[in-house]
């Protein structure tokens, strides 16, 4: 069934059919809290892997350690995020409590009663009054309102401020309030869906209502839940939607959680260690079994049955499975979550991330992605209200032909346009009704008398201040009746219909009457390729084309507006056409377009209006020093070509002539873009060892054609290119172009602002949104929200490039210490006739993970290799967080021989200090743990590239607290260890054995990594020191801010059509990245680099 | 923080209220910690540090290195291993059905003491290729049992040691079943050396982990009979062989104490031994020793601390001397900005 059918003020039909208004967003309930929780939990392989371990332990014939070790930090792990889950849950649940028990007026058996809004049902007529929130989907019926119509605000719905109208039907339009109880009918309206710009549905009146005929419904005749009422009294509608059905409880949903290319790598290394495990697993099982029947049997004193259960060959393999279990660190996921929130809240508490005009703080939504914004390859970006402010402000003009404000730059304050409507020309004082009233703006006028507009769109806004401010001033709007006071006299226009904006349209018209000499009018504005082409025959569109290209090129918005008269008949007709149009329920957006299309010819075109939308502060230099960092732009846009290239321009996307070049992907059909493409990309190959800027334009119609059927050449031609430029562009395309660079393994970030981002942004890695002017709807999407677009340069210089720096670090090091702990466990292994006897008693290795290790290393998320400043002035040092040059197979491997390393220098040294009488379990035990704490205390303070006051504390704090712990420990005489720790601390041959292992240890990796940092430096290497020496580096590369502007004299680039050059140029496709992204790059090498912009495009580095 | 968090899964209009847009929201507190601005100290690795920092551990650590094999030499020890020479000839080819076998197996054999001993004179017993580290056994043991009265029915870790005939052996398990039982006898000139078998075990032991009132029970009083006896009079407390045994060695070589000589030892003496050969090391070719042996600040002989030092010092001193000739002969100033060419490529220094 794909209709529902809502009988108006019936108690009893619609009773049971639909669900009450009780909303609920909450995940568990009380009973299946658990199992639901646990069966999520569960799902992940770490934590069943763990699980598994865990009940292994349970089996005491296997376990080499008491079972608490494993269980302790699992149950605590668990419960950790179980609380949060259940926190979060509870807080919902208050929440959803709170709207469900607001109290709402309703009317009932005729009468009007106080209930829940909870009880609402289908189909109840509901009452509100100013600054009430709607409980639930309503159709309207009524208002306080003559007109029938109310304010509605929509933020909480689609973030947008500004006060939108909504109307009741027409069926419904002069019913009284006192008959509005007793209202009887039928709505027929599609089955609920989340789209809250559609509403397509029919209402009928049952007698004695008027009973004329289908009245079309749309959203316009709707207010949606979580909106509120304003600026009316009252209004009353019909429930069609309730609970969760609503068009917002629809559009809720638990987003699918993104998993970071270093989480990835971290997975994927834990997989490899497992198998490493599982190998070390088999071979000391194997070896455990052999010397059993070879060795133990003549021990006597170990007394081994000489037959055993069937199971008994598995019994050493599994000891060793449970010995070896701590390899993989059981403490990773909950310090990766502790340090990713933070990193989050470091976003959040950024202070220089702060919009100041506004007070916006940036905020990261989700905190688990952090470390992807410092491997960020690709930008694709939206233009409007991205890079610019999305302020609109209107500049220039060509009206009849003649060019206003060219000399000054300002149309309004062009004299020869004053003169122009002071003296009545027919022509400019269209042209200013045009502007004035074929929109969809309210007028709302103070008790001061100073009128204000409020417009959804921003250049709508632009157009009527200008009228205004050129005497043609919009003073009110009543309904349908549109009040003009041009030169102190005020004149009325009915509006009829209303053809609405579409993207696929590009224009929108009004059909309005004089009230006075009762003409009919439509009044059309939109981009030129929907004007122009329908002029009327005979005028010349010659100069407004032209008009056009010159207002592109400088970069400014343009519209074509247009005037047509109709005739009385041809309108009449039109009208019904139009009526049943928007009474259809199936397609009734293309219905619509076509009819409006009827309409739409013949026009005598006014002139073209241009309006200017600055750049924000600080775009061109952002971009710069993200395109230094090696982060390629996309700018997609829904604007016209030459605009977009005008903007690409004064934004650094492409140098000038003669170092930038444009190719243009251009043609309208298959072969033309065919052909347009293979030329491009041939340039593309060939230009791609000099060092040019080389970017490529493409246009919507080419890019649907491209995409369709040359996906694989365009691909190809999107990995060659660092800059492209996307106009005209749908949001469905933007969405496409984003999984196209994800596809070819790029990490990809998409900002926006607008509505028309949405979908770009969620398809990314990343999605930013911008808190713009055209609404939150982009940034309750995103990952990230910001004030500004500059802010981009330190969310990901700064925040990503730590973070990944960061988290790099944690994740190696906490695999780093848990097979240095395992390895020591395997080598004593062989010393213990491969029983699977665990050398540390069960206390140590539960504290070791969950306290010892885990707390120093955590103040790594203060760690700064570099100072934000010297990474702003280098920004190419992104590259090693591109490329993931701090955390692949070979670094790991580094930390591996490490961990062995330092396994080996604890075990013989241990075992030959504390040799012969000295050789008592316990105390071999507790001096292997000292010297594992102790060397990881160096390895940490070793690793750390700035030491605060928190590193101090952590580091020398945490093996002061190892002491005190295992003291008080030691004083305990039930535990295993009692006395052991005083015993050890007297003897002069403890300190000595730690000094010892602390010095064998170290010296090889400090001597190594000096090595490197002197002889071999990295690029972070050579600015660390040139940082904190005060080399002569600090002083190079200044980026010196540059004021820029859009009137700044650009030269014009000339757009070269890609010549055809002889194949003979045509490097061999072997050097494309394509080939040579899967090849693995030289193990254990980890300073080994390349650069990233040499011309073989190394970006098969990050494969290393 | 939840003021304007765009958060895609938006409440329902409950909490719509309060994700609705505020602008001018909360400011973040500035704080040094927020704003990441701690003052730190960064360091690095400057040919200054690094060459001292190697020097230093190598003038610290040689002194030690040759203090501590001083300690080691003066440690006089003497070992005798005898687990062949206490056999007799005729048994030499089935040691094991000797030394299962029941009667006297005494054995007589003379020390030489090499140079004056100092008292306290330490006697150990060596066993090697012994694994009391063996997962069965050394988990085959019952610490509740040997510390409490009441707990003497606690075996469940002691099998296959832990009843006999339906009730519970004391002490139980493995170890304790396995009690090393060769015993020692010294003389000097025909004058008995009194062996102090007092104090041997750890008093931390003694005091808590053995109870003063718990007496042996049911022990070695099955079909196989392991290692020692216990008199059945005398408490775990009291049992100090018992209680050394039962601090299991991690090693499979390793020396337990089996008493104190409280004389001192002169040079040349010659020790008349009078040995109990009751152990049965024979079956898995372990080795006996008996070591008479001093201590020092160190412990015992083991000079293995002061040639790591020694060594590990040399190491880093040379080092710090080749890292000096290096930077000398091969100056590189730090943060070269000649070096950070982003066009050069790295990869081909």
């Amino acid at each position: 069934m794909m209709k529902r059918y809502v009988y108006i003020n019936d108690d009893e039909l619609s009773q049971d059919l639909y669900c009450d208004n009780r909303i609920s967003n909450r995940k568990y309930t009380i009973l299946n809290f658990l199992p639901k929780n646990l069966w999520e939990q569960f799902s992940r392989f770490m934590n069943q892997y763990f699980l598994l371990i865990a009940c292994l332990q349970l089996w005491p014939l296997i376990t080499p350690v008491n079972p608490a070790s494993t269980w302790g930090p699992l149950i605590f792990i668990f419960a950790v995020s179980a609380t949060k889950e259940a926190w979060d849950d509870y807080n919902r649940y208050l929440s959803d409590k709170k709207a469900n028990e607001k109290e709402v007026w309703v009317v009932r058996q005729g009468i009007k009663k106080h209930i829940q809004a909870q009880d609402i049902r289908v189909g109840s007529l509901v009452w509100l009054r100013e600054n009430d929130e709607v409980p639930c989907d309503l159709v309207l019926i009524g208002t306080s309102e003559p007109q029938g119509i109310c304010y509605v605000e929509t933020a909480a719905l689609d973030g947008e401020t500004d006060l939108k109208t909504r109307v009741i039907p027409s069926a419904c339009m002069g019913i009284d309030f006192e008959l509005l109880h007793k209202i009887k009918g039928v709505i027929e309206c599609p089955n609920p869906d989340k789209d809250i710009r559609r509403f397509d549905a029919n209402l009928r009146l049952f007698p004695p209502f008027i009973d004329n005929d289908v009245c079309p419904l749309t959203i316009r005749n709707t207010i949606l839940q979580s909106c509120y009422l304003r600026n009316t009294e009252w209004a009353c509608g019909i429930a069609v939607y309730t609970g969760n059905e609503t068009k917002l409880g629809m559009s809720r949903g638990i987003p699918e959680p993104k998993l970071t290319a270093v989480d990835a790598m971290i997975d994927k290394l834990t997989g490899a260690i497992f198998v490493f495990q599982i190998v070390v697993v088999i071979v000391l099982g194997i070896a455990g079994n052999v010397w059993k029947d070879t060795e133990a049997r003549k021990q006597w004193y170990v007394l081994y049955p000489n037959e055993g259960p069937w199971y008994e060959l598995l019994i050493i393999p599994l000891r060793f499975e449970l010995l070896c279990s701590i390899m993989i660190p059981i403490s990773i996921k909950v310090s990766l979550d502790l340090v990713k929130s933070l990193y989050a809240k470091f976003i959040d508490w950024d202070t220089e991330m702060i919009d100041i005009e506004t007070g916006t703080t940036s905020n990261a939504a989700n905190t688990a992605i952090s470390e992807d914004l410092g491997q960020v390859e690709y930008i694709l970006t939206d233009k409007t209200g991205t890079l610019t402010e999305n302020k609109m402000i209107f500049k220039r003009c060509c009206v009849g032909g003649v060019f206003y404000g060219n000399e000054s730059g300002d149309a309004l304050k062009d004299v020869e346009l004053l003169n122009a409507v002071t003296s009545g020309s027919a022509d400019t004082i269209r042209f200013l009704t045009v502007m004035a009233i074929c929109n969809t703006v309210i007028p709302m006028q103070s008790k001061s008398g100073a009128i204000s507009y409020k417009a959804q769109s921003q250049d709508e806004e632009a157009l009527v201040r200008a009228a205004a401010r050129l005497h043609m001033v919009f003073v009110n709007k009543n309904v349908n009746i549109l009040e003009i006071n041009f030169n102190a006299s005020i004149v009325q226009y009915e509006v009829l219909d209303t053809l609405e904006f579409t993207s696929d349209r590009k224009r929108m018209s009004v059909v309005v009457k004089d009230c006075k000499s009762g003409n009919i009018v439509l009044l059309s504005k939109g981009a030129d390729e929907a004007i122009l082409p329908y002029a009327c025959a005979g005028q010349q569109t010659r100069t407004f084309a032209d008009a056009v290209e010159q207002y592109a090129q400088l970069g400014l918005r343009t519209f074509c507006l247009a005037w047509r008269d109709l005739e009385e008949d041809e309108y009449r007709e039109w009208s019904l056409m139009f009526k049943e149009a928007n009474s259809t329920l199936v397609d009734r957006e293309w219905r619509v377009a076509e009819v409006c299309q009827r309409l739409e010819h013949d026009f005598e075109i006014l002139g073209v209006a241009a309006i200017e939308d600055r750049l924000q502060d600080g775009v061109p230099e952002t971009i710069e020093t993200l395109r230094k960092a090696g982060i390629n732009f996309w700018m997609l846009t829904g604007d016209k070509q030459k605009t977009a290239i005008q903007i690409a321009l004064s934004c650094n996307f492409v140098s000038p002539e003669p170092k930038g070049q444009l190719l243009l992907i251009n043609g309208k059909t298959e072969d033309e873009v065919c052909r347009s493409l293979e030329r491009v990309l041939l340039t593309m190959r060939i230009t791609n060892s000099e060092p040019k800027d080389v970017a490529f334009v493409v246009d919507g119609w080419a890019l649907e054609i491209a995409l369709k059927h040359y996906r694989k050449a365009f691909t190809e031609l999107a990995i060659l290119s660092r800059t492209a430029i996307c106009c005209r562009v749908t949001p469905s395309q933007k969405a496409q172009l984003v999984e196209l660079l994800k596809s070819c393994d790029y990490k990809t970030l998409a900002i926006g602002d607008g509505g028309n981002d949405v979908r770009m942004i969620q398809q990314a890695d990343i999605g930013v949104g911008i808190n713009g002017r055209e609404g939150l709807q982009a940034a309750r999407a995103a990952d990230y929200s910001i004030g500004k677009f500059r802010f981009l340069k330190r969310l990901i210089l700064v925040h990503g490039r730590y973070s990944y720096n960061r988290t790099a670090f944690l994740s190696q090091y906490s695999f780093y210490k848990s097979l240095l702990i395992c390895f020591i466990q395997i080598l004593f292994s062989f010393i213990s006739g491969v029983s699977g006897t665990s050398l540390f008693n069960s206390v140590s290795l539960m504290a070791y993970n969950v306290v010892f290790t885990s707390v120093p290393v955590l103040v790594s998320v203060l760690d700064k290799d570099l100072s934000e400043r010297t990474v702003m002035q280098h920004p190419q040092i992104l590259f090693y967080c591109q490329a993931g040059r701090l955390l692949n197979p070979s670094t790991f491997a580094g930390w591996f021989g490490r961990s062995l390393f330092h396994a080996i220098v604890v075990f013989v040294i241990t075992l030959h200090a504390y040799a012969h009488e000295k050789s008592e379990m316990e105390e071999v035990s507790m001096v292997a743990f000292s010297g594992c704490i102790w060397l990881q205390a160096f390895v940490v303070a070793l690793e750390t590239n700035s030491f605060t006051i928190l590193q101090y504390l952590a580091i020398w704090g945490n093996l002061a607290a190892f002491y005190i712990i295992n003291w008080i420990v030691s004083g305990l005489p039930s535990s295993g260890m009692y006395m052991i720790m005083f015993r050890l601390c007297r003897q002069p041959s403890y300190w000595m054995t730690m000094f010892l292992i602390v010095a064998a240890g170290m010296g090889p990796v400090l001597a190594l990594k000096y090595f490197r940092y002197t002889y071999r430096p990295s690029k972070i290497n050579l600015l660390q020191q040139a940082e904190r020496l005060g080399g002569p580096i600090l002083s190079l590369g200044n980026i010196e801010p540059q004021e820029r502007s859009l009137e700044k004299d650009v030269s014009p680039l000339s757009i070269a059509q890609s010549k055809n050059r002889s194949p003979v140029f045509e490097p061999l496709l072997s050097d494309s990245p394509n080939s040579t992204k899967t090849t693995f790059g030289t193990p254990f090498d980890f300073f080994q680099s390349q650069s990233r912009l040499s011309s073989s495009y190394s970006r098969n580095c990050k494969d290393n | 923080m939840n003021s304007n968090a765009p958060s895609s899964s938006s409440g329902g209009p409950g909490s719509a209220d309060s994700s609705a847009p505020r602008r001018n929201s909360k400011r973040p507190k500035y704080s040094k910690f927020t704003q990441q601005e701690l003052p730190a100290c960064k360091p690095i690795l400057t040919p200054g540090w690094v060459i001292s920092a190697f020097l230093l551990v190598s003038i610290v650590f040689i002194p030690i290195g040759v203090a501590s094999l001083f300690a080691s030499r003066d440690v006089v020890e003497i070992i005798d291993r005898y687990e062949t020479d206490c056999i007799p000839l005729a048994s030499r080819n089935d040691k094991v059905r000797y030394i299962q076998s029941p009667g006297d197996k005494t054995c007589n054999r003379t020390l030489t003491v090499p140079k004056n001993m100092k008292q306290p004179i330490y006697v150990y017993y060596q066993l090697d290729n012994f694994y009391q580290n063996h997962r069965r056994y050394v988990k085959s043991r019952s610490d509740e049992q040997l510390k409490k009265l009441n707990s003497e029915s606690d075996v469940s870790a002691c099998k296959p040691e832990d009843y006999v005939n339906g009730s519970a052996i004391v002490p139980c398990g493995l170890i304790a079943w396995s009690l090393f039982n060769d015993t020692y006898g010294f003389s000097r000139n025909n004058q008995q050396l009194t062996v102090n078998k007092k104090g041997i075990s750890w008093k931390s032991d003694r005091d808590h982990k053995f109870g003063k009132n718990v007496y042996p029970k049911n022990f070695q009083s099955g079909i196989l009979i392991g290692g020692a006896q216990l008199n059945s009079s005398i408490p775990l407390s009291e049992q100090e062989d018992l209680i050394v045994w039962m601090r299991t060695a991690a090693l499979p070589t390793f020396r337990k104490l089996y008493g104190k000589i409280e004389v001192d030892l002169q040079a040349n003496d010659v020790i008349q031994l009078t040995l109990g050969n009751n152990y049965n090391t024979y079956s898995f070719n372990g080795k006996k020793k008996l070591v008479l042996s001093t201590t020092s600040w160190l412990g015992g002989k083991n000079d293995f601390l002061g040639i790591a030092y020694l060594t590990v010092g040399g190491l880093c001193f040379f080092l710090a001397i080749a890292f000096t000739i290096v930077y000398l002969v091969k100056p590189r100033r730090l943060g070269d900005p000649s070096y950070l060419s982003w066009n050069r490529n790295p990869g081909g220094h």
